[in-house]
């Protein structure tokens, strides 16, 4: 991303802000911080050259603890400021940091059109199914049924997938990770940072305080093999628990659905299972839709298809017209008719 | 024209106000345009009024499809497109309807007689044809065939009725042209380029064109009716060309973006009258301008932000309704104390309002519009011409405050057109911006400048200078977040104070006419210049005892505007809107400055400011 590193190796350290941390103690978003504070001086990114720049929410305090600069601004807007500042200086490296408050809600609109633009930077969707920061009202994630604050009877309003809803808008770089899961988290995050356009990362976290166990369902040891699906590009998709029998997903004959197979049951062998593919648009759609319990929830590298950068284009049309129209701003005011008095 | 009279050879007038009126299909912007260019070439002094509706294209011959305009020309320095016009063209019934109670008594009356079918006076609501039940005998009236010579002017064109009858404002313009001893070939040359690739169309309006010249030429105009010439103006030397507002207003910030080596970034959202900036700036890529159209006008506003903390002069451009929109990006800029500059092209109010019409009622949204205590500089343009220099002031003190500056302008000066001397670009003063390298003993983002107390432009991509902002409040020593309640209280004092600090920056406050003290003074801002200045000028050709003073610096007020308030006995305020600079500077000063408003769409009336100042001189 950033065109010339720093001589110098650079260690989380470097990365870490001298401010005190003030998320609630056991709150997802600590891992999350923690490995981009690891992941980034391994790819050798320059501090004065990244970008962290974010709305409101919890997710949102996140600049306040890089050591890079940082930009907290107003609630939903993060990819507004953010595309004026690529457009201005395409060579910073920019990761806006939202939630599914902030990112789905009050901003929904500039992240669909950040996605359809494909402006080259990360956004991290924080996604806990609830609002932290104002104390736990529903959120455009939370599924029906939740009680909160503002749901006293539980929410009757039908929940957003994430990924389903970046697809949607056109989005080019699609991934799905864990808070917890570093070995996981890491990698996705050097993933998105690689790729040249915008790059749309959905974390799932935990809110031990007003919604502890949203995911539970998912990252629970004892089922995990069964509940999360690892793609791996060029890979069968394969899952299963250690001790329990391997299962893949395939396409249910005559339909357009994934089912889910054992293999060694019916005669169902690797062969059958379906090779994940990340250039394939229609399968991320259908992956990017699962979840527990009938399906594992996808993880990992859902979409990557190359497009033009956003800013790269807007860039190479004003370079280009620098080199074939007026630059004389004494010639553009005496443009058209001019007439002298005497 | 004071008088139409009589005359064998062309009679010499002063000044002429003409309006164009007919159907929004018809072309009368066009035809106004090039009358007016023709008339600058002449060497007249002018100034135009393009009024036109809200619709695209209203249903043909309504009264809500009539599009307008207006221009003022004269063998003298002249500030408005006119009061009432002394020529009407009107191009059907509900041109006429809608238009006729504003010319002048005597005036000269151009009506396309056979636009004035049943059907069409029907729309117009006209229950029998004025041209035939005398009740337009206070004004010399032309009715003439246009459509059916035009038709006959286009004829060997081939073109089928409806593309011929395209051509009729074409005609119209002709013999209008000839009427006031104006060529034609300035629009005839027009005419090929528009239609280079369409050579047919160029040659079938040049045509109707010569037609409708030619019609003066030969046929006998009524008696009493024209010929008229009207002598060039005696114009300060140099260089000029024709402008709008916002032709101005777009180059004004490329001007800045030069003079301060700073990239130009414009994020903006599609918005009447403000869209035809964002149009301009979108065509100049090659003064490495950047324009962004945002998916709405919050997006618009937070790139622009986004840019300036980058280190490009970050500018928004909209109208009232988007400036609601944006307060809460306008805050959190005053917070990160980032330059920005915001322009609001005003137009008529609240809501939707009158999208078309001009008005002046977003004066105290720009200075108050926000949450919290929250200064923000505001400015305003004077006269088309004036956006170009508003629009390099309001940068300059963007990036030397490190504040947002919101430039007021509105409808009427956006599309209005006046001549302009062309500036050079060698004698406008240069602002450049260095960003800091180096990180200096005890960095922070909110270090002050001790003078103008504005903090370091430190942008991305530095190294040593990273730093952390945000809508957050700072510690005033660390740049840290603080809710400590004494510095919040400091915060917001030395926020304040920069604000104020603007003031020490920007010229005292100049009497325009008249002496700096007396009876009465006639304060304005923004797009009544021109009006003010016409009516006190008049009231002081007649010893009226008034004086005019012009405000460009909203917030703060430039210095000595306090003295000069309180050297007159009266102030009367004439505003487009209920009443907003008479409430700032009542409660600024404690003066009963008394408003002159007219809300109505429409600019200020020379006469009406003149009314209002003979009725405060009576009651003094």
């Amino acid at each position: 991303m950033s065109p010339s590193e720093p001589a110098k190796k650079l260690t989380r350290k470097d990365f870490t802000s001298d401010q005190d941390i003030r998320w609630c103690p056991g709150c997802g978003d600590y891992a999350i911080l923690a490995t981009i504070q690891r992941t980034l001086p391994t790819v050798g990114a320059d501090p004065a050259k990244t970008v962290f720049l974010s709305g409101i929410g919890c997710s949102s305090r996140f600049p306040y603890y890089m050591n890079t600069y940082g930009f907290h601004s107003i609630h939903g807007r993060a990819p507004a400021f953010a595309t004026g500042l690529k457009l201005t200086n395409p060579e910073l490296d920019i990761w806006v940091i939202t939630g599914d408050g902030d990112g789905l809600s009050i901003g929904g609109n500039h992240l669909m059109h950040v996605l359809r633009r494909n402006v080259d930077l990360q956004i991290i969707l924080f996604n806990n199914r609830i609002y932290g920061l104002t104390k736990g009202q529903y959120s455009p994630t939370s599924l029906v049924g939740l009680r909160s604050p503002s749901t006293p009877l539980g929410s009757v309003d039908m929940p957003v997938t994430p990924a389903l809803l970046a697809l949607g808008a056109g989005a080019r770089f699609v991934a799905r990770s864990v808070d917890t899961l570093a070995k996981h988290l890491g990698p996705t995050f050097v993933e998105a940072r690689g790729y040249r356009g915008t790059s749309f990362i959905e974390v799932l976290q935990n809110c031990p305080v007003f919604h502890d166990g949203a995911w539970n369902h998912v990252k629970d040891r004892a089922h995990a093999g069964q509940t999360m699906l690892m793609l791996e590009h060029g890979k069968p998709m394969l899952f299963g628990d250690k001790d329990g029998p391997q299962q893949g997903l395939r396409l249910k004959p005559n339909t357009l659905e994934l089912e889910v197979v054992t293999l060694g049951e019916g005669g169902i062998t690797e062969a059958d299972v379906l090779v994940h593919d990340e250039t394939n648009r229609p399968m991320a759609f259908l992956l990017a839709g699962l979840e527990p319990p009938n399906f594992p929830i996808a993880l990992g590298v859902l979409l990557r298809e190359q497009a033009a950068a956003y800013d790269a284009s807007v860039v190479a049309q004003v370079e280009s017209a620098k080199q074939s129209g007026l630059t004389d701003m004494d010639a553009l005011l005496r443009t058209g008719h001019t007439w002298t008095v005497e | 024209m004071d008088t139409f009279s009589k005359s064998e050879t062309r009679e010499a007038l002063d000044s002429v106000v003409i309006r164009f009126a007919g159907d929004s299909g018809d072309g009368m912007q066009l035809t106004g345009s090039q009358f007016t260019h023709t008339t600058a070439l002449m060497g007249n002094d002018l100034a135009t009024f393009p009024d036109f509706p809200a619709e695209i294209r209203a249903p043909t011959g309504t009264t809500y499809g009539v599009s307008g305009f207006q221009i003022h020309f004269a063998s003298y320095d002249i500030m408005t497109p006119g009061d009432e016009p002394d020529v009407l063209v009107a191009m059907n019934p509900a041109a006429l309807t809608t238009n006729i109670g504003d010319l002048k008594k005597g005036g000269l009356l151009i009506v396309a007689r056979d636009a004035f079918t049943k059907s069409n006076l029907k729309k117009a609501g006209y229950e029998q044809n004025p041209l035939e039940d005398h009740s337009l005998s206070a004004y010399r009236v032309i009715d003439l065939d246009i459509q059916a010579m035009t038709l006959a002017a286009v004829e060997p064109f081939g073109l089928g009725t409806k593309d011929a009858l395209r051509s009729k404002n074409m005609w119209t313009l002709g013999l209008v042209l000839w009427l006031f001893g104006r060529e034609y070939t300035a629009t005839v040359d027009w005419l090929r380029q528009k239609f280079a690739k369409k050579p047919e169309i160029a040659e079938s309006n040049i045509a109707a064109l010569k037609a409708g010249h030619a019609y003066g030429e030969t046929a006998e105009l009524p008696s009493g009716i024209g010929p008229y010439e009207v002598p060039k103006a005696k114009l300060e030397p140099g260089e000029y060309r024709n402008i709008t507002g916002n032709d101005a207003l777009a180059w004004g910030l490329t001007a800045a973006s030069k003079l301060s080596g700073l990239k130009l970034v414009l994020g903006s959202y599609p918005i009447t009258p403000a869209s035809s900036v964002l149009h301009a700036l979108a065509r100049l890529k090659s003064f490495g301008v950047t324009t962004f159209q945002a998916e709405d006008e919050i997006a618009a506003v937070c790139a622009a932000v986004g840019a300036s903390w980058g280190g490009a002069l970050g500018v928004t451009t909209t109208s009232g309704p988007g400036v609601a929109l944006k307060a809460e990006a306008i805050g959190l800029a005053i917070m990160l104390e980032l330059p920005l500059v915001v322009v609001d092209i005003q137009r008529g109010g609240p809501s939707t309002g009158l999208p078309t019409k001009t008005e002046q009622s977003d004066l105290l949204q720009a200075v108050y519009g926000r949450n919290g205590d929250s200064p923000l500089c505001v400015l305003a343009a004077a006269t088309p011409g004036d956006c170009f220099y508003m629009a390099i002031e309001a940068a300059r003190i963007a990036t030397k405050f490190m504040t947002p500056v919101m430039l007021l302008t509105d409808g009427y000066l956006a599309n209005g057109a006046e001549p302009w001397k062309i500036p050079s670009m060698a004698e406008l003063p240069k602002f450049p911006v260095e960003f800091p390298t180096e990180r200096p003993e005890g960095f922070h983002p909110y270090l002050r400048d001790p003078d103008t107390l504005a903090r370091p432009w430190a942008i991305p991509g530095t190294p040593g200078l990273e730093h952390r902002i945000g809508g957050l409040e700072k510690d005033f020593n660390s740049g840290n977040i603080s809710y400590d309640p004494a510095n919040h209280h400091k915060m917001t004092k030395t926020r304040a104070a920069k604000i104020a600090g603007i003031a020490a920056d920007v010229p005292e406050q100049q009497v325009e006419v008249g002496e700096a003290s007396g009876d009465l003074l006639v304060v304005g801002w923004g797009s009544t210049y021109g009006a003010i200045t016409q009516a006190v000028r008049r009231a002081r050709e007649q010893g009226k005892p008034v004086s005019q003073v012009h405000i460009r610096h909203l917030f703060p007020f430039a210095r000595g505007l306090d003295t000069l308030l309180r050297g007159f006995k009266k102030v009367i305020v004439p505003e487009m809107n209920n009443g907003m600079l008479s409430k700032l500077l009542r409660a600024e000063f404690l003066i009963d400055a008394v408003g002159v408003n007219k809300i109505s769409g429409q600019p200020f009336k020379v006469r009406e400011i003149e009314a209002a100042i003979d009725s405060e001189l009576e009651n003094l």
